[in-house]
Order: C-alpha cells, then sequence, then structure tokens
C-alpha cells in the first residue's frame, strides 16, 4: 500500500452504471408502494427503501466500500448521532402526554392560520380605532 | 526554492511529506464537513418527525399537493448527476480529460434540470399561497395547521436547493480547472472531494423524496 496509486480504486464503468441502474429500479419500486395502502408499511418500506439507496451511493459512488475505513466510521458518526437526536426527542413527544396532556402538543388544535388571520385583522382595527381615541383624547 | 521543487510534484504542498499523505489528508477533511452537513439537515430531519408525529393526518393530505411526477423525475436527475459525476472522476483517474469534460458538464446539466422542475414547483406554490407560517393563505388542505407541512417542505428543499447550486458552483470551478489542465491521473484530490460533495447532495435527495413527496 506505499504506493500511492493502490489506493484509487478504479472502479470498471459497469460497476457505476449497474449501481445507477439499482437506484433508478429502487425509486420506480418506492414511487409505486406509495400508491398501495399499506398502513403504517408505506412508510417502512419508504425508508428501507430510501437506506438501501443511500448505502448505495455511500458504498460505490463514495467510494465508502474500498476506502480507509475511517471514512466509513466518519460517516456511521454522523448517522449515529442523527440517530441518538431522533430518538430521545421522539421519547419526550411520544411520551409526553401521557404525563401532561395539556402540553403534549403545543399548538392548539383549533388554531387554523387562515381562520385566525380574519380574526387578526378585525383584532388590528380594534386596536387602530382604539389608539385613535386615546391620541384624541391625550389632546 | 526551484531544487526544493525538484524534489516532489507541483501539486504536493509543503506540509504534507508524500502525495498520499496529502489526499487523506484532505479526504478525512472532507468526510468531517459531510458530517456536520448530515447533522445540520438532521436538524430539519427531527423537526419533520416531530410535527409528522403530532399532525400525522394534516401531513398525509397536505403532501398530496406535491407533484409526484415532478419529484420521480427530479429524483432520477439527481441520481444520473451522481453517476456522471462518478464517471467524471473515472476518466480522471485513467488520464481521459475529454471524457472528464464531457461528463462534468453532464452533470451541470442535469443539476440545472433539477432547479429548474424545482423553480416550477415552488412557483405553483407561491401561486396557491401554499406559503410558511403567516403567508399561508391557500384553503384547500384538510386538517389543522397545513401551513406547517409547507414550511418545513421549503425549509429542507430550500437548503437542498442552495446545496445543489453550491454544488454547481464547485462543479463549475473543477471543469474550468479541467480544461485549464490542472488535473492528472496523478493529481484530481479537488476533483473528488466535490464527487462526495455531489452524492452527499443526492443522498439527502433520495431520503427527502419519500418523506415530502411519498407520505403512505
Amino acid at each position: 500500500m506505499s504506493d500511492s496509486r493502490h489506493n484509487e480504486h478504479i472502479l470498471p464503468i459497469k460497476t457505476y452504471v449497474a449501481v445507477a441502474a439499482g437506484l433508478f429500479i429502487l425509486t420506480a419500486v418506492t414511487v409505486g408502494v406509495s400508491f398501495i395502502h399499506l398502513g403504517g408499511w408505506n412508510a417502512v418500506v419508504a425508508f428501507g427503501v430510501a437506506t438501501i439507496k443511500g448505502l448505495l451511493v455511500a458504498m460505490f459512488f463514495m467510494h465508502l466500500l474500498y476506502d480507509r475505513k475511517i471514512y466509513l466510521i466518519i460517516f456511521a458518526t454522523a448517522l449515529l448521532f442523527l440517530g441518538v437526536f431522533i430518538a430521545l426527542t421522539m421519547f419526550d413527544i411520544l411520551l409526553r402526554g401521557p404525563i401532561n396532556p395539556d402540553t403534549s402538543s403545543p399548538i392548539k388544535n383549533e388554531a387554523v392560520i387562515y381562520e385566525k388571520n380574519t380574526t387578526d385583522s378585525l383584532q388590528m382595527e380594534v386596536i387602530e380605532d382604539n389608539a385613535a381615541v386615546s391620541t384624541q383624547s391625550g389632546h | 526554492m526551484s531544487e526544493q521543487h525538484n524534489h516532489h510534484p507541483a501539486h504536493l504542498a509543503h506540509h504534507f511529506s508524500e502525495v498520499e499523505q496529502q489526499r487523506e489528508s484532505a479526504k478525512m477533511g472532507m468526510w468531517i464537513f459531510l458530517l456536520t452537513e448530515i447533522l445540520l439537515f438532521g436538524g430539519l430531519f427531527v423537526t419533520y418527525t416531530v410535527y409528522r408525529a403530532w399532525n400525522p393526518d394534516m401531513f398525509y393530505n397536505a403532501h398530496k399537493f406535491l407533484n409526484v411526477t415532478l419529484g420521480t423525475v427530479n429524483t432520477f436527475a439527481l441520481i444520473s448527476s451522481s453517476l456522471t459525476m462518478a464517471l467524471a472522476i473515472r476518466f480522471i483517474q485513467v488520464g481521459d480529460r475529454r471524457k472528464t469534460i464531457i461528463f462534468l458538464m453532464a452533470t451541470l446539466a442535469l443539476a440545472a434540470v433539477f432547479l429548474v422542475i424545482k423553480y416550477f414547483e415552488y412557483s405553483h406554490k407561491f401561486h396557491l399561497g401554499q406559503l410558511p407560517g403567516k403567508y399561508y393563505t391557500f384553503t384547500g388542505v384538510a386538517g389543522n395547521n397545513p401551513h406547517i407541512f409547507f414550511g418545513i417542505y421549503f425549509a429542507m428543499t430550500g437548503l437542498h436547493g442552495i446545496h445543489v447550486l453550491a454544488g454547481m458552483g464547485a462543479i463549475s470551478w473543477m471543469l474550468f480547472r479541467t480544461i485549464r489542465n490542472d488535473f492528472s491521473a496523478e493529481y484530481y484530490t479537488p476533483m473528488e472531494m466535490t464527487g462526495l460533495y455531489w452524492h452527499l447532495v443526492d443522498l439527502i435527495w433520495i431520503y427527502l423524496f419519500p418523506l415530502l413527496y411519498l407520505i403512505g
């Protein structure tokens, strides 16, 4: 491995084309499955197919399969900590309700924004009227 | 000075003892940068997960207003661009500059296709008022707070779009340097780093596409 050329791993063109073909097929699969109702399994299939596609890109296009393992470790570290970030946040989000139902969902269900806009503009008029009155009385 | 330079190739910087050490240092630095990129998008992925957990039905209803056909075409465009980028590096590895230039230009063209389609998707949503937060005026989505979905949609695809633009800038620079004859089979590290960045942009889109367009 002391020769610098040995670490470069020149892959055959057909490897890249085969990986791209796999990615195209998996894209077609994930789009097709999304039109079939599988309940909760839709999300599992979508995430699983995306992960297989991501691994193909990382292993072959990004050469992680052939390169020094330290790059794979750095990549895996990023994914591990992203996993910790998501998992610990979701423990809070999903389990907060039974402890405190009032704060389990901070945005109130009835607070639909396009209905709120009309009341906002009404309130603005009231505030402007009040302001007009107070400036008049101030003089 | 000139005597020192005779000992090593022109592309080897003084603070590295050999070409391979320089190359591996650059690559490790690039991978650590990509780690920070994953965590940058990670914050948005967490936001997505939290709000989808809180509003599963609204997310399902709102995602129906994204165009799956355009999203699929964009996925194919971006995967193809990753292939052409990988092939551009493959050809500089064997010293075929002409094919490298062709594949770099193909990568740029496919990236442009992606952004043009994204432009049409965005302008359609602007027109309908499917905008984040208080700018949301669309009334066709059943469920509460549909502006949240579009806020997350624009944040995620917007940050990704900025990365596509940055990648196009880097690829254009690599194209210029290849034409200028900076690269050879012995030295092409900047192009390899650009390739890693471009593949990460593709990788992130591979997740964004099902999360936003294909909610089952």
